[in-house]
């Protein structure tokens, strides 16, 4: 069995056995990472370079371990300490990069679709590490992997986005796998910061009230405020924000069931969770970080043949 | 299609194999049995079975190991990778691996490797059914073999279980 696609730019333009095919191949990488030596020869002939437009840590460090893991050789390139501040263009860059014989290229940037606009340029393989507001394909499949772990399956499940599903790309991207792989999909948050016509559009369900979406989920994962991608106010302080949307232990102790709570990270303690949720046995956080090193070594590992 | 072995002599090979497993190793003590995936765990569980018939309430150690991501070929073609299942420590143990066709010795030479990173055993020894031994590509022999065929390069040898979960060995001749 084999992935339909050469890169990874999107969960929207793969198919629901794609992402089986992946989510199980990244169970047998976690078990690779319980053994004395966390570390495979698969990709031992492989260069991979990580184009980094934009911060960040997780994704980063996971890619960079899951790379290592499977024996690849990789570059780390970040915008701020290139030529990119030369005035480089993007294909220039990678252009660049590739004539010294790279195979596979891990994206993250600021602007929707930059992955996609490589790929139709260069022959390497593109693996999308979060495109502007677009999506983050690799965090909704360790989202996905986690479920599973935990739950036991994807299909029937009920799981609520909460927060900035407008500027998320996480959302967008959990959406997309969710509802391929039979889940039941719901979100919630402010009304600022929910797209207007996204229940028609997605085929989702949406709650303004958070204690009703936490009635009604298995799982609720909670997303940040994308306060760097917010130009005007969509709400009118933090405080209000997390007494009016904030999860908190007193919501989820009232609620008749036991729910699932996760969170993509970084976390603003206190604004959309607060700590004694993030740091309960409710939470999954922490498994998520575990799940996605395993869960980006399939992805590589999938693609690197073709 | 030539059948190699029928089911009923499929049977005595594993009873034969199980008893120079108990010749050598009488109590089992310190023995780990290892399946490649998956002609080799499909055989193992056979040879698993009858050593436990022989002494029921030994704990015998058997785990399953797949080799995909060791390949030597990989990049001619991504395989989804088996289940690895190895819930014990193999640190000085006596390991038996369990395959069911010997061919160029390039997935036991890829197995040796994936065991290596698991620790490191006194002692590997290998167990196939079927040794084809002209068309061997590496140093690699085994320690207990259920028969040795000759056969033409391009030939599959195959471990097949039928509907009613009788296995057989054929030769589909190229």
């Amino acid at each position: 069995m084999q992935l339909s696609t050469k890169h990874l730019l999107g969960i929207k333009d793969i198919s629901a056995a794609d992402i089986s095919l992946i989510l199980s191949t990244a169970r047998q990488f976690k078990e690779v990472l319980q053994r004395p030596i966390k570390k495979v020869p698969s990709l031992r002939e492989v260069t991979i370079v990580n184009l980094f437009y934009e911060n960040s840590t997780r994704t980063r460090i996971s890619f960079e371990l899951a790379e290592k893991r499977l024996s690849a050789d990789t570059i780390n390139f970040s915008a701020s300490a290139s030529s990119v501040s030369k005035g480089e263009t993007l294909l220039d860059t990678v252009n660049n990069i590739l004539s010294m014989k790279v195979d596979m290229v891990v994206m993250r940037h600021s602007a929707s679709g930059a992955p996609h606009f490589l790929a139709k340029h260069i022959p390497a393989a593109i693996i999308n590490a979060g495109d502007g507001i677009n999506e983050h394909p690799t965090q909704a499949l360790l989202d996905a992997f986690s479920i599973q772990e935990r739950t036991g399956q994807l299909e029937g499940k009920k799981v609520v986005l909460i927060g900035d599903i407008m500027h998320s790309r996480v959302a967008l991207s959990n959406i997309y796998l969710l509802k391929k792989m039979g889940a039941e999909v719901m979100v919630a948050g402010p009304p600022t910061l929910i797209p207007k016509y996204i229940n028609e559009a997605l085929g989702v369900k949406v709650e303004y009230n958070v204690k009703k979406a936490l009635e009604w989920c298995d799982v609720a994962n909670v997303l940040r405020i994308q306060l760097e991608r917010q130009n005007q106010v969509l709400f009118s302080s933090l405080r209000e924000y997390n007494l009016a949307y904030g999860v908190s232990k007193k919501l989820l102790d009232g609620l008749k069931k036991e729910i699932v709570i996760m969170h993509p990270g970084p976390i603003n303690r206190g604004v959309e969770i607060d700590s004694d949720v993030a740091d309960s046995n409710r939470s999954i956080i922490l498994q998520q970080v575990e799940n996605g090193v395993a869960v980006r070594m399939a992805v590589l590992y999938l693609l690197s043949g073709k | 299609m030539k059948v190699v072995l029928n089911h009923t002599e499929f049977e005595e090979k594993i009873g034969q194999l199980s008893q120079s497993v108990l010749l050598k190793y009488p109590q089992l003590d310190d023995v780990v049995f290892i399946g490649i995936q998956q002609g080799g765990v499909t055989l193992a569980d056979e040879i698993i079975d009858s050593l436990q018939k022989n002494d029921p309430l030994k704990k015998i150690q058997y785990g399953q190991l797949d080799i995909t991501f060791y390949r030597d070929d990989i990049r001619k073609e991504i395989l989804a990778p088996d289940i690895m299942n190895l819930p014990f420590s193999i640190e000085n143990k006596n390991l038996v691996l369990i395959d069911d066709v010997l061919f160029t010795g390039r997935t036991i030479k890829a197995a040796l490797d994936v065991l290596l990173d698991y620790g490191r055993p006194a002692k590997v020894e290998l167990c196939v059914l079927i040794d084809r031994r002209e068309h061997r590509q590496f140093p690699i022999q085994a320690d207990y073999v259920g028969m040795t065929l000759p056969t033409d390069k391009l030939d599959k040898v195959k471990l097949i279980k039928d509907g009613s979960g009788n296995k057989h060995v054929v030769l589909v001749q190229h």
